[in-house]
């Protein structure tokens, strides 16, 4: 092929801003910040690690659509632009939430580590590819278990970081074997050569187990059952804003990555949409299928937690049944609605764990009842709070509820219950009303009961307080006027 | 022009303001969400004082809202949510009032109670099936937060369940309106477009959805069995948000059935009407029975508040012209005389004695120690049972006319409610405050001196009162609104059926 060095770097200029920020930012740390307070050098940190992220925002928003790169190795459509700005804002609020946090003893290489993470991120959502694909998934796994273990002083992280870096090291050899599979039946890792060569011949059962290995590792990215198991314990063990990130760019770059892959590359195999149940061999029904059970063990599971993490982490679980229903209906409307919920999903979730973050900065926040009296601690994280929970359970005028509704109503429009994303829909809106009761849960303890133990109020710090009522008030935006997002599509 | 459009989002800028003004000062609160619930009744009368009746919805706002979805933001009116809006300002007002006492946290509360209120003007001027659930869920959520932060009686409990109830069944009725959606391909949420894609749907779709949609909507009006949210909730509730839910929520709920469910499923509920008709009649009689034997005032007045919506169900369930118009005008008398009866044991009664236990009540003449309150009761207990005079009898009487003309049986039953009905407000009433002085001696002493009624709740009780006597005298200021509205096409379900 012929490759063009310099039109790929050119496309590329925001993955370089962001390389060159983390490297800027830990040798200004080993000059600078010698002998300097961890707290000055984690906002020399984190302040440095935003103007680059913003910096690469304005970049991808000024490049705008550039279509297929690099002889279609990569695409920067629609989507990818979408999602790239996506992953950067939630990346920026959850460095925000770093400093609302505890801290830790070296910020610039947690900084750091923060950026390569998003350059995988940005490279998932363009890759067009098996091997960018690989790479982008990679570097971001990479970086994020060593984000999840960042914090030696707890057992827990190390456990968290472990128990993630298994199980991912095991999904992405999955997803390695999968993408061979593939490669071995249609001679190409290009998606769209892919899906012409998978056209041509009939189904195999070759090509159904890559799909499923390809599944279970899109299970693991997302956390949907039954790939979730470390969910709960990443959640519970890592550093806060690790856990924010894992738990909202993570999951925006992931479904980008996997809606291309399925639907551009496997797309012949989705057991076609019109064909319903009557394809079991597609890779609809089976996203459908752990769709359903996410949403079921994710939204049951929950209403048992007592910790507060953990019930996110469940609560992430049932969403992700959420998105992968999203995932099932882009090929029909196209990836608006998904991007919609993921998007939204991620900013709710990224403003949750930095309140978590704020709490913990003045004690402990672990279980539900160290939320208890949250209203007269800080008014302002309890009401932030409460819109992050009230969007996650899908209460309009939020975000929260727009995504849920607009998931439904295009997955029944599809072909109503002859479709199984109909059947995955309705189970989904029966399941919103369990979750209600485990959000209700946690608002009780931040605005109706009372600490047992009165506790000091909160000094929240004026950056983390911005990011928090900004997130706050971009889901009542959002919410309120969903064409913004939707009518990127 | 009329202002009504306005009112939901002024009410929800009022709920900010008073969140602000309770950072000041708890009376600061307090005026400016009256003031807010005032402005909003004077836009009310004059929107009503212009309204023109005529068949069908006379649009105030339409522009498109989310145009990926065929979304549009659809505020209308005709005679029936004028009816509804008219008895949401009145409760409104009227519930600050008796929630004037409220002394913990009081901007928040009223910041609350605003949002509730301007979510239920939302749904009754909703047009759009998607911006009525917008405003329907908007009401749903500060109940939990009004019953649990500011109740009593197992508060915690009764605030959950009565959430969980509403909210599972908003889940249904979402699930059948997007059913329609979907399956029928509708090009958006609007009535019209729905009902259209209603009828692309196959027979037993229509059945099902139409049972999702229509008992979604009737778990928030307390149809048999799914009542049993209500009497808990309504218990555990402030006085003021008891009111409210008997007064304006539970009309949600019956509201959601006649705008949403039957109109766009007419096939569907010709299946289902036997039985939405036994189980409001069974609603009456159980619900009446249970409130015969309770021992707390409050409970006697929960299950009343059952059993009168259960005449509203049953109206519907009827698909008559004239008994449908009964029920509408049932939604109207019972949020404005149980609104009343909730004031009395809430705030004139439990707030001075401290106790609800009509065996504790018994021992104390109330009618001697607070007059105002007894006097309230005894005409608000007459209004309740559909004694002529009050709004409740004209109501009542449209209601079991049209039972008549579909099945007799349910006009025997529901006859046999009246008379419960008659029976446990009678005893509740002699209970409550004719009992005799000096059987416990005890608590006469210290209630000798019992605080007469205090200006806002005589102005909340005047104004309940006034209007129910109004209705009860001039039931046609409503009817003139309500029966027109009735012929629209869109009510075809009622027309189909028996009488002039």
């Amino acid at each position: 092929m012929n490759a063009d060095y310099g039109e790929l770097l050119r496309a590329l200029l925001p993955e370089a801003l962001l390389v060159a920020t983390a490297f800027l930012i830990v040798s200004l740390d080993l000059v600078w910040g010698r002998g300097r307070s961890r707290e000055g050098r984690l906002q020399m940190a984190v302040l440095m690690g935003a103007l680059g992220v913003i910096a690469a925002g304005v970049v991808i928003c000024q490049d705008g659509v550039l279509g297929f790169v690099w002889d279609g190795t990569l695409n920067f459509d629609r989507l990818a632009i979408s999602v790239r700005v996506g992953v950067l804002v939630l990346t920026g609020l959850s460095l925000l939430g770093t400093l609302g946090g505890r801290g830790t003893d070296q910020p610039a290489e947690y900084v750091a580590l923060v950026l390569l993470a998003t350059i995988g991120f940005l490279q998932m959502a363009v890759a067009r590819n098996l091997l960018m694909a690989f790479l982008g998934l990679e570097l971001a796994s990479l970086s994020l278990y060593v984000l999840a273990g960042y914090d030696r002083t707890r057992p827990e992280s190390a456990e968290a970081a472990l128990k993630y870096f298994l199980q991912g090291g095991v999904s992405a050899a999955m997803l390695l074997f999968g993408f061979s599979l593939l490669f071995g039946l249609t001679g190409s890792i290009e998606f769209g050569e892919i899906a012409r060569a998978l056209v041509a011949q009939p189904p195999t059962a070759l090509g159904a187990v890559a799909i499923g290995l390809i599944l279970a590792a899109f299970g693991f990215k997302v956390a949907v059952a039954p790939f979730h198991l470390w969910a709960p314990d990443v959640y519970q063990g890592a550093p806060t804003s690790s856990a924010a990130l894992i738990a909202s760019a993570s999951k925006l770059a992931g479904v980008a990555l996997f809606w291309r892959l399925l639907w551009s590359g496997l797309g012949p195999s989705s057991g076609g949409a019109g064909l319903g149940i009557s394809g079991p061999g597609g890779w609809v029904t089976m996203v459908a299928a752990m769709a359903s059970a996410s949403l079921v063990l994710g939204n049951i599971v929950a209403l048992v937690q007592s910790n507060f993490r953990r019930l996110l982490a469940y609560s992430a679980i049932g969403h992700a049944g959420g998105l992968g229903l999203g995932l099932l209906s882009a090929g029909e409307v196209g990836p608006g609605p998904m991007f919609y919920y993921a998007a939204t999903y991620g900013l709710a979730t990224v403003g949750a764990f930095g309140c978590i973050a704020v709490v913990e900065r003045n004690g402990r926040c672990e279980t539900l009842v160290d939320l208890a009296g949250l209203r007269r601690r800080s008014p302002l994280v309890a009401g932030c709070l409460a819109v992050f929970i009230l969007s996650l359970a899908g209460i309009p005028p939020l975000a929260g509820f727009f995504g849920k509704f607009v998931v439904f109503a295009v997955a029944l429009r599809i072909d109503g219950l002859g479709h199984p994303a109909g059947w995955v829909a309705l189970l989904a809106i029966g399941m919103s009303a369990v979750a209600l009761y485990y959000y209700l849960l946690v608002l009780k303890q931040v605005w109706v009961v009372e600490a047992e133990v009165e506790s000091p109020s909160i000094a929240v710090p004026t950056m983390a307080a911005w990011a928090l009522v900004a997130t706050a008030l971009a889901l009542l935006f959002f919410g309120i006027f969903p064409s913004l997002l939707l009518g990127l599509f | 022009m009329s202002l009504l459009p306005w009112i939901p989002h002024l009410t929800f800028a009022g709920a900010l303001l008073s969140l602000a003004a309770g950072t000041r000062s708890a009376t600061a609160a307090r005026v400016t969400a009256l003031g807010t619930a005032l402005v909003g009744m004077v836009l009310v009368a004059i929107g009503a004082v212009n309204f023109a009746p005529t068949s069908g919805l006379q649009t105030l706002v339409d522009v498109p809202w989310i145009q990926e979805m065929g979304i549009r933001y659809h505020l209308a009116v005709d005679g029936i949510s004028l009816t509804l809006v008219v008895l949401t300002s009145l409760a409104a007002v009227a519930g600050i009032l008796f929630s004037w006492t409220v002394e913990e946290r009081v901007g928040e509360f009223f910041a609350l109670y605003l949002l509730l209120i301007g979510g239920v003007y939302g749904v009754f001027l909703s047009a759009d099936v998607f911006l009525l659930f917008v405003f329907y869920e908007i009401a749903i959520v500060p109940k939990y937060f009004l019953i649990a932060g500011w109740g009593s009686t197992r508060r915690e409990y009764g605030a959950m369940k009565l959430v969980l109830y509403s909210f599972a069944g908003s889940s249904l009725v979402l699930a059948g309106v997007l059913w329609t959606y979907g399956a029928g391909g509708a090009d958006g949420f609007s009535l019209s477009a729905l009902a259209e894609a209603a009828t692309r749907l196959s027979h037993i779709e229509t059945v099902v959805v139409f049972g999702l949609v229509f008992f979604g909507f009737a778990t928030l009006a307390g149809l048999f069995p799914l009542h049993t949210w209500a009497p808990t909730g309504h218990v555990a509730a402030p006085t003021g948000a008891s009111m409210l839910l008997a007064g304006v929520v539970m009309k949600l709920g019956a509201y959601g059935c006649l705008r949403v469910a039957l109109p766009l499923f007419p096939d569907g509920f010709t299946a289902w009407q036997p039985v939405l008709g036994w189980l409001a009649v069974a609603g009456i009689v159980y619900a009446g029975l249970i409130a015969l034997v309770q021992n707390d005032f409050k409970f006697v007045i929960g299950y009343s508040s059952v059993s009168h919506m259960g005449f509203v169900m049953l109206g519907l369930a009827t698909g008559e012209r004239a008994a449908v118009g009964g029920a509408v005008l049932q939604m109207f008398s019972h949020g404005v005389i149980a609104g009343l009866l909730f004031a009395v044991v809430g705030r004139m009664v439990y707030e001075r004695t401290h106790t609800r236990d009509l065996t504790e009540l018994q021992a104390l003449p109330l009618h001697r120690l607070i007059p105002g309150a007894a006097g309230v009761f005894v005409i608000a207990g007459l209004a309740s049972m559909g004694l002529p005079g009050f709004s409740g009898f004209p109501a009542e009487l449209k209601i079991l006319v049209g039972v008549w003309r579909v099945n007799v049986w349910w006009t025997v039953w529901a006859g046999l409610g009246v008379l419960v009905a008659g029976a446990f407000t009678l005893r509740v009433m002699q209970r409550a405050f004719f009992g005799q002085a000096g059987t416990d001696a005890a608590p006469v002493a210290e209630s000798s001196s019992l605080a007469p009624l205090s200006l806002p709740e005589k102005t909340g009780a005047a104004l309940l009162l006034g209007s129910t006597i109004l209705i009860g005298l001039k039931p046609d200021l409503l009817l003139d609104w309500i029966m027109p509205a009735l012929q629209s096409p869109a009510f075809h379900f009622a027309a189909t059926k028996g009488g002039p």
